[in-house]
């Protein structure tokens, strides 16, 4: 069988709204290289002034984690309210913090 | 029905729609790859540039309408005028071909809107100089993304380069149109409107050198022929456009959204 791909490889876009803020994850494209890519992540994502900059980046690049591992990783947080700030109290002039 | 509106000989109009109908016409061949580009991301791509191209068509065409007695509006303008009174180059309304024969005339005619905007920017007129400002910013990303189009196809298959290959046979033949001077043109340039069409030509020409050396694709030789678009003498595939364009504004005048 032949397994070579004829899919222009698959990036993630990273859109960044204005300067300051981070970039945010906002969707995939497909790209034949990383120029294409950033043209088409802006033509795609940025076309009704969602951005004032942009990343891509190759999807088989991110590593992330199993969800197999969703319980051992992610459910011991769950009892563990104290490591949340909300049992202090504020003083009134640190007023909507 | 709705009658045609009448224009009058006033070469700045004329020369202004020469750069309007550029505009309205090739943005109207891009939006018919909405739906059918190669793939989704490139389909936006070039519906995006099509809604550049009409939104700088809207800008002249107004400006256009305004030097008109009676005025006409942007629509009377786009939809209502004879064939004969269209003045785009014939490059410009040939029938979109294939994905290479699009993004090589992309390549050309964002070439030439790049550069006459960037010119336009001095016209005496200043809403056109203030158009001109924001169309340039377009235009510079539009020949981008055709010329990397135009080198990836040059470099690619041996399928990609024979219809590059081809594209260029058949568009070069209409370039020459977009350099060549008249009455119109002279006045333009007598008059601080903007550039005669010739001042754009050693540019343009050092410009897709650029573009297509990088891939060693030859610009062919200049023949005899010479299409006429700009006098409004236009191809057989004028007719076809217009009425798609017209039905809605002909069949219901002034329908709106």
């Amino acid at each position: 069988m032949n397994t070579t791909s004829h899919e222009w490889p698959l990036w993630e876009v990273f859109v960044r709204t204005k300067a300051g803020l981070d970039h945010k994850h906002c969707g995939s494209l497909h790209a034949a290289d990383p120029k294409m890519a950033v043209q088409m992540a802006r033509d795609v994502y940025t076309r009704r002034s969602e951005g004032s900059s942009v990343w891509v980046v190759r999807s088989d690049q991110i590593v992330a984690s199993d969800p197999g591992d969703k319980d051992m990783f992610f459910d011991p947080a769950e009892d563990k309210v104290y490591r949340h700030p909300t049992f202090y109290k504020l003083p009134d002039a640190v007023d909507h913090m | 029905m709705q009658t045609s509106v009448q224009l009058p000989t006033d070469p700045a109009v004329q020369y202004l729609l020469r750069i309007g109908d550029t505009c309205l016409i090739l943005g109207q061949r891009l939006g018919e790859w909405c739906g059918h580009a190669p793939i989704i991301e490139e389909d936006i791509a070039l519906t995006n540039v099509a809604l550049d191209l009409i939104g700088q068509a809207r800008g002249v065409l107004t400006l256009a309408g305004q030097r008109c007695a009676p005025a006409l509006d942007e629509d009377q303008l786009a939809f209502l005028r004879d064939e004969r009174d269209y003045r785009n180059p014939t490059i410009a309304e040939l029938p979109r071909g294939d994905f290479a024969f699009t993004v090589l005339r992309n390549a050309m005619l964002s070439t030439w809107l790049k550069l006459l905007w960037e010119r336009l920017r001095d016209s005496g007129d200043a809403e056109l100089s203030g158009i001109a400002g924001k169309a340039l910013k377009e235009a510079r990303y539009h020949q981008q993304h055709a010329a990397d189009w135009v080198v990836r196809l040059g470099d690619g298959t041996e399928e990609s380069r024979r219809r590059i290959e081809a594209a260029m046979a058949q568009l070069w033949p209409y370039v020459a149109e977009l350099f060549d001077d008249d009455a119109v043109e002279a006045a333009a340039e007598a008059s601080g409107l903007g550039p005669p069409a010739s001042s754009l030509r050693e540019p343009w020409l050092a410009e897709m050198a650029e573009i297509l050396g990088e891939v060693h694709l030859p610009m062919p030789k200049q023949g005899n022929f010479r299409s006429t678009g700009k006098q409004g003498v236009h191809s057989e595939h004028m007719g076809y456009i217009l009425a798609e364009m017209q039905f809605l504004q002909r069949a219901y005048p002034g329908g709106a959204w």
